[in-house]
């Protein structure tokens, strides 16, 4: 059982787990370092979680969805892909996935998306239960690190199925969630990583949808050299070794401006 | 959807050809239309946008296929940006389907894709960067470089969540044009990829072409 907040033990940091809960609506932003492992759980089933991914020593190194998609010939994510940077290196491995299919290219709910599908409820008048947007979260947690609109890229929705038909249709899958659904992430560099718990911008649910993410941070267990991850695509292995290059020869602690090899 | 252009390339304000492996940047005036022909054939024109008054809403391919509910871009498809506002509309197209999931080549990638020692090798990424450094008045870097367009690229998505790359739909002459509903700032790489059979080993080139008009 992982430790809650209150049981933390800074003296066993390096090996304590810890977890927490997002409440639906909501969204969070957090430093990882390489060999972390982040499992995502679907506690009620419908949960979305909209992620993005930074390297926190060059900004401009961020999530890219055409290049992940389109070296691992997939256009959903599961487990043994691997989510890419512009710059050809692996923030993180699905290393565990009983979702089956997340997707990437469906981008954020936005303010006039939530008011015309649901309605808007202000802040002012619901308080906790006022009907956040996913962009406008992103905007929120991005400004803390100084990004902005400029810095948004397409992002990456957990636990949300959109497949397509043969004519490019795309339909949302609201049959595919199931309570208890989780996703396991091993970072494989350092990243910032921005979240929402905001609903799925083709989520078309009577009401707006408000539903929690349980996140458990742990240390991952080396890669091993028959890992699945790596060894599920030739692109992967490659993957790898960009990812590996820069962590024996990037210079990172260069005032957050280096990139290394 | 096809849908030929009654559009006279005499009648046309500006006409450039632009090489494989060049760039092209310019601004359309609202009303105005720009026509992109694959010449030879099976070419890839890697193509973002951004609203020139405000050059952080761009072009948006996740706005775009989401709200037309729709992965494949062709006539009808209105081209928004990351606020929601139609940059421009697609308004002619003899191919029928274009691309908008398997963004730019770049030399990173390239070295995923193909192999790290293909590191060096010339890529639309490239481009566009040197684009943006020959014109930084306009204030954009790579921070600004997202999600593209694959004009004339055919990248089919499976019924189980495959994305395949198929032989070409377009052919020598085809063409794609778009009407501009405010004005924007056009970029396009015309992908110099050598690695890829999509384009046969060989990359040709793309003309655009500009007529004056009014937003109906």
């Amino acid at each position: 059982m992982a430790k809650s907040v209150e049981e933390w033990d800074l003296s066993t940091e390096n090996s304590a787990d810890y977890e927490t809960i997002i409440e639906g609506g909501k969204h969070w932003s957090f430093n990882v370092s390489g060999g972390t492992l982040l499992r995502l759980t679907d506690l009620e089933g419908g949960a979305n979680a909209g992620m993005l991914f930074y390297n926190p020593h060059n900004m401009l190194e961020r999530y890219n969805a055409p290049d992940t998609l389109k070296c691992q010939h997939t256009f959903k994510l599961t487990k043994g892909h691997c989510l890419y940077s512009d710059m050809g290196r692996i923030f993180c491995s699905i290393v565990e996935d009983t979702h089956g299919w997340h997707d990437t290219v469906c981008g954020n709910s936005t303010g006039v998306l939530i008011a015309g599908r649901w309605g808007e409820r202000s802040y002012q008048a619901f308080r906790n239960e006022w009907t956040q947007n996913g962009y406008d979260a992103f905007l929120v947690e991005a400004g803390k690190y100084g990004l902005g609109r400029r810095d948004l890229a397409a992002n990456v929705n957990w636990f949300s199925k959109v497949a397509v038909a043969d004519d490019g249709k795309m339909v949302f899958d609201a049959r595919a969630p199931k309570a208890g659904a989780l996703v396991e992430l091993r970072f494989e560099m350092d990243t910032l990583v921005l979240m929402h718990t905001c609903p799925h911008p083709m989520n078309t649910a009577s009401d707006y949808p408000r539903k929690p993410l349980k996140l458990r941070f742990s240390k991952a267990l080396p890669v091993a050299a028959d890992d699945f991850c790596k060894n599920s695509r030739p692109e992967n292995l490659r993957g790898f070794a960009n990812t590996d290059l820069y962590r024996r020869f990037g210079c990172q602690d260069f005032g957050g401006r280096s990139g290394g090899v | 959807m096809q849908q030929t252009s009654k559009l006279l390339p005499g009648e046309a304000v500006f006409r450039h050809t632009v090489m494989a492996g060049n760039h092209w940047i310019d601004t359309l005036r609202r009303g105005q239309t720009l026509r992109i022909v694959d010449v030879e054939g099976n070419q890839s024109a890697d193509t973002l946008f951004f609203n020139a008054a405000d050059v952080a809403d761009r072009y948006s391919a996740v706005d775009t296929i989401r709200e037309q509910g729709n992965v494949y871009l062709s006539c009808g498809t209105k081209l928004l940006s990351t606020s929601g506002q139609v940059l421009a509309r697609i308004v002619a197209d003899t191919v029928g389907r274009h691309d908008t999931l398997g963004g730019a080549c770049a030399s990173e990638s390239n070295t995923v894709r193909y192999d790290l020692e293909k590191r060096t090798m010339h890529s639309c990424r490239d481009s566009y960067l040197l684009a943006l450094a020959h014109h930084d008045a306009l204030g954009l870097g790579k921070r600004d470089l997202t999600h593209n367009i694959n004009f004339f690229m055919n990248v089919p998505v499976t019924s189980d969540g495959g994305l395949t790359f198929a032989d070409g739909l377009s052919g020598p002459g085809h063409y794609v044009e778009m009407q501009a509903e405010m004005d924007i700032i056009v970029l396009i790489s015309n992908c110099p990829q050598l690695n890829n059979p999509c384009n046969a080993y060989n990359p040709t080139p793309l003309e655009v072409l500009i007529w004056d008009g009014d937003v109906a």
